[in-house]
């Protein structure tokens, strides 16, 4: 037992949980715990704005498996950081988010910068602590980050009034917190996975959809060791990208609203599904009613609440889906079945992805979305960390960047919060600063969050930004030109700013790229520099993105490109 | 389809909040809600009754029970469970005969009366939601000025 004050045990609770960078923005009402992060060994990586350190702390929480940290002031520190606390949310990334709050006994009052982020943030957290003493400051330290990291992760909250960070106390550090209303884990369901086996033998015409919970829970091995085993073809949501290498034989590639003419086309004929990882978002299933029409469903998720939430299902197998996986090997390999690669389902499929792989139309002109993505992947080394922002650039990453090694590709896919690929491929870099990391930007999206490069820059974390620049706002112009007549508003972006000038403003590296050649070389720069590469390359603004499932409508309603 | 759900939760500030925001985030329904301080002063039992479909009754029980905040979310069988409300209603009762006929309805269903304010009596009924609502209807004609009711608490 030790006397400090609340700053104090804040940042030896983070210490112990091996916290080693925050990323933040102080303000009055965290003083207190930024005069004791000074103090600290813990690294402060300052942001131009709360709403980065957020995706900052998430894309770190994403690549390490580990929460990432960020801190905000109280008022519109706290509500700048709400957007990149849903959106981990959303796609299920492990965060702790430090606001200050005005004194307990302001509360209440509309006092200067308070807000309620407690009731604001409540829909979008896993959970959020308001402690009203010092004592209760490590217990809720460490309670957060288990809630963070266990089970499917999410970020949690902690909103500390400033007077409790000032107070002094006697504070002693738990080493095991209790928590009777959360049970993260469960044991590995035998009965229902021979269930799921047994189905998944009897179908004629059987595929893996593998979501993002095959990448969180790293089960990559345990996946592809199945579908080689059974003779499986594999196809991923977009959140799943990464969890199976796409240059594989029996990769197919995202399904979706974007996803590849031949995993659409192939997901239309299957008789059974195992669906790994996956909450059925309405962007990878099209219609939930068409999705689910002659097709038997083996649904395995840590998170209970998922099963039967949008698709119905025949098996489900609830808990870790690496646990899971490994036994089902396991009892795949005593029943000594091989389903030879001659199968004429598997034969089908191949013929399927051969005809698509060759026939798909592609944008004319030498700097097509395709042409540029596929000299990225030519470039740039497999093991690298991809980043995305949100808009078509991020689509056409999804369908013409494979993601070879496993958990090599993030994006935020369940909010679609534009802004988030710049900040969140910072945080990629902090977690693994041993890889080139890179994102894959559209402009609109980069103007969100751009003054990022700041960060990059002072705080030497060089990151490269593939700024795919079709001057506008690209997938609302799509919409327009396809749903709207043409009738084109709030789009266009009018070659503003300047890439080049705007990333040299902030001392980082500015390279604009017209050709293949110049790109390819460009990306070598990038990969060589110190500082971050900016590298701008302009398209022709009316290029779309197909296939396209339009919303509201089944896969089997896919535009092609004409 | 009607359904009740007995919810123990820890006795703690703001869970009320998370429970009824959570049925409003996803869309559900509450029919009727009631909280109290159980015999273990460290947990609440809250009684929400909905309405749904079997599918949304059943994901309704799934996100209650993945909230950190609850400690045991239970769906009730109506037949092997006691579930009763309070129901108050103050009807207007002007001439003696009124109160007579007033009396007699309270005596069938098992409901205390009360004296009101000048011109009214207070009905006390403690019964199942359907047998307050004939209740209601049978009083109706009477002129109910005011009413308030508990929300079903079950076991």
């Amino acid at each position: 037992m030790e006397i400090m004050n609340g700053g104090k045990a804040l940042m030896k609770a983070l210490e112990k949980e091996g916290v080693k960078e925050v990323f933040g923005l102080p303000g009055g009402a965290n003083l207190p715990m930024y005069d004791e992060l000074f103090k600290s060994n813990i690294r402060h990586i300052l942001v131009r704005h709360e709403q980065s350190a957020a995706h900052m702390a998430d894309g770190f929480g994403r690549v390490s498996r580990k929460p990432g940290v960020c801190f905000a002031t109280s008022g519109p520190g706290a509500t700048n950081l709400l957007t990149g606390i849903a959106t981990a949310q959303a796609d299920s990334a492990p965060m702790v988010a430090v606001t200050g709050q005005v004194p307990v006994n302001m509360i209440g009052r509309d006092a200067f910068q308070e807000s309620d982020i407690i009731g604001m943030s409540n829909p979008s957290v896993k959970y959020a602590f308001q402690p009203r003493a010092v004592e209760e400051i490590p217990e809720v330290v460490k309670k957060g980050f288990y809630i963070a990291e266990t089970g499917r992760p999410g970020p949690v909250l902690l909103d500390i009034p400033k007077d409790v960070q000032q107070n002094e106390a006697k504070v002693t550090f738990p080493d095991e917190v209790r928590m009777p209303g959360y049970h993260p884990w469960t044991d590995v369901d035998m009965v229902n996975i021979e269930r799921a086996i047994d189905l998944l033998l009897s179908s004629e015409k059987p595929i893996i959809l593998a979501g993002g919970g095959t990448i969180i829970s790293s089960a990559f091995a345990e996946l592809q060791s199945i579908a080689e085993m059974l003779m499986i073809p594999v196809v991923t949501t977009f959140k799943g990208k990464g969890s199976f290498p796409e240059n594989h034989a029996l990769s197919l590639g995202p399904i979706g609203m974007h996803g590849h003419a031949e995993a659409n086309k192939i997901m239309t004929e299957v008789d059974c599904v195992l669906a790994i990882g996956t909450r059925f978002s309405d962007r990878s299933v099209g219609t939930f009613e068409e999705f689910e029409r002659n097709l038997k469903i083996i649904h395995m998720d840590v998170d209970p609440a998922e099963i039967g939430k949008n698709q119905t299902t025949q098996v489900a197998v609830v808990g870790d889906v690496k646990a899971s996986l490994r036994v089902m090997l396991k009892l795949l390999a005593k029943k000594a079945l091989k389903k030879s690669d001659g199968n004429n389902w598997l034969k089908h499929v191949n013929e399927v992805k051969d005809y698509w792989r060759e026939n798909l139309k592609l944008h004319p002109g030498e700097m097509s979305a395709a042409k540029i993505l596929r000299k990225l992947r030519e470039v740039l080394p497999k093991e690298s960390i991809v980043t995305t922002e949100v808009g078509q650039h991020q689509m056409w990453a999804s369908l013409f960047f494979d993601a070879i090694h496993p958990g090599t590709f993030f994006s935020s896919t369940g909010l679609g919060t534009m802004g988030w690929g710049f900040p969140a491929a910072i945080g990629a870099k902090v977690a693994r600063p041993d890889v080139a990391v890179v994102d894959i930007a559209g402009d609109g999206s980069f103007n969100m969050t751009e003054n990022s490069l700041a960060t990059s820059v002072l705080e030497d974390i060089p990151v490269i930004v593939f700024l795919i620049n079709n001057f506008s706002l690209g997938m609302v112009a799509q919409w327009q030109r396809t749903f709207y007549d043409r009738r084109m508003i709030g789009i266009d972006l009018k070659k503003c700013p300047d890439y080049v000038k705007l990333a040299e403003s902030y001392g980082a590296q500015g390279i604009r790229a017209q050709s293949l050649d110049e790109l390819g070389k460009a990306v070598k720069v990038g990969l060589n520099s110190d500082v971050a590469t900016v590298i701008d390359i302009p398209i022709d603004p009316e290029e779309d993105v197909l296939p396209f499932v339009a919303p509201g409508t089944s896969l089997k309603d896919m535009i092609l490109p004409s | 389809m009607w359904a009740i759900l007995s919810i123990r939760v820890e006795n703690k500030p703001g869970i009320l909040f998370k429970v009824t925001n959570l049925f409003r985030a996803r869309n559900f329904n509450i029919d009727s809600i009631s909280v109290g301080v159980m015999e273990n002063p460290e947990f609440s039992k809250m009684t929400i009754t909905t309405v749904g479909t079997e599918k949304q009754i059943a994901q309704i029980v799934k996100q209650l029970d993945k909230m950190i905040d609850t400690i045991e979310v239970k769906r009730l069988d109506e037949k092997k469970s006691v579930y009763k409300e309070l129901a108050l209603f103050r009807i207007k009762s002007n001439v003696e005969s009124d109160s007579t006929e007033i009396s007699k309805l309270a005596n069938t269903y098992g409901a205390k009366i009360h004296n009101g304010q000048e011109g009214s009596l207070i009905a006390e009924l403690t019964s199942t939601p359907d047998k307050i609502k004939a209740f209601e209807e049978s009083i109706k004609p009477f002129g109910i000025l005011d009413s308030a009711r508990t929300g079903v608490t079950a076991l």
